[in-house]
């Protein structure tokens, strides 16, 4: 939570710089965020690579369970398209590629900034933010209503850090493992799929 | 990304642990800069309350979506487990 917090407090600090004019907005032509990704994405794939140990846990889960991950991306695309047609003045790929961002707001907000523009890349941050919230509060209600898959599926991707303290809570420790692998696989997934629906 | 896993997996006895550090600098570079170009665009500044409006809708549609398909899943193991 600390961490969440810190990230928003630079994009708010980013924001009111900005608006006041402190930084020379001249400073924002040059490629700078443009090879931050890039170094971001390199140093993502090594902490993943460099973790064997989590992928040989994910061998116990229920084989039906796997597809647990492949319900939430398909789930999160819909219901994101329905928004988007509903909806005036977003188009559906936007809405798609704002939701693609499954809760990963960090990486989804920079990648939608580079590709789309400030304006949706904004949209992308505090759409994935509220996810990430909504995630964590509700996630009683999911469990009541939708099932112990519910808050798993809701966490998008962060459901290996963020929300996984709340899920054992609500769902139950034996969910961990299910939890993680969710999370790896949908994180794993955001890059691509932003960076798909940004190109439509 | 594909680079770093290859790479984090070649040295995966060594320690990483600085990597999550960087990461963590860099989303902070990132979402700084992303703060800057929103603060100085007027329009985005006085559009916030509609562009909070839209990503709320667009994450309750995001969110039906994906908890109505766990829903599913859900049913089916555990219908598979009584049989």
């Amino acid at each position: 939570m600390r961490s969440s917090l810190i990230i928003v407090g630079f994009f708010i600090l980013g924001s009111l710089l900005g608006y006041f004019g402190v930084v020379p907005t001249s400073f924002l032509e040059g490629d700078i965020s443009f090879y931050a990704l890039g170094a971001l994405m390199f140093c993502v794939g090594i902490s993943l690579g460099s973790d064997p140990e989590t992928l040989k846990s994910f061998k116990k889960i229920n084989p039906r369970l796997l597809l647990l991950p492949l319900l939430t991306i398909v789930g999160t695309l819909v219901g994101a398209a329905i928004v988007g047609m509903l909806l005036p003045g977003r188009s559906v790929v936007d809405s798609m590629a704002v939701g693609s961002g499954l809760g990963y707001y960090s990486l989804s907000s920079i990648f939608i900034t580079e590709f789309k523009g400030a304006e949706l890349g904004t949209i992308a941050l505090l759409s994935n933010i509220s996810r990430e919230l909504l995630a964590l509060l509700l996630a009683p209600l999911f469990v009541k209503y939708f099932g112990k898959l519910a808050p798993i599926s809701a966490g998008g991707a962060t459901t290996m850090d963020t929300t996984l303290p709340i899920i054992m809570k609500f769902s139950g420790k034996e969910f961990m493992v299910l939890s993680v692998f969710h999370g790896f696989v949908t994180d794993l997934s955001v890059p691509f799929l932003v960076t798909l629906f940004c190109s439509i | 990304m594909l680079l770093g896993i290859g790479v984090g997996y070649i040295f995966r006895k060594k320690n990483l642990s600085f990597i999550s550090k960087v990461i963590t600098v860099l989303i902070w570079i990132l979402l700084f800069v992303l703060g800057l170009e929103v603060g100085s665009n007027p329009q985005i500044v006085s559009n916030l309350g509609k562009l909070g409006v839209d990503a709320i809708l667009i994450t309750v549609g995001a969110l039906l979506g994906s908890i109505t398909l766990a829903a599913l899943l859900w049913k089916f193991v555990n219908k598979s487990k009584v049989e």
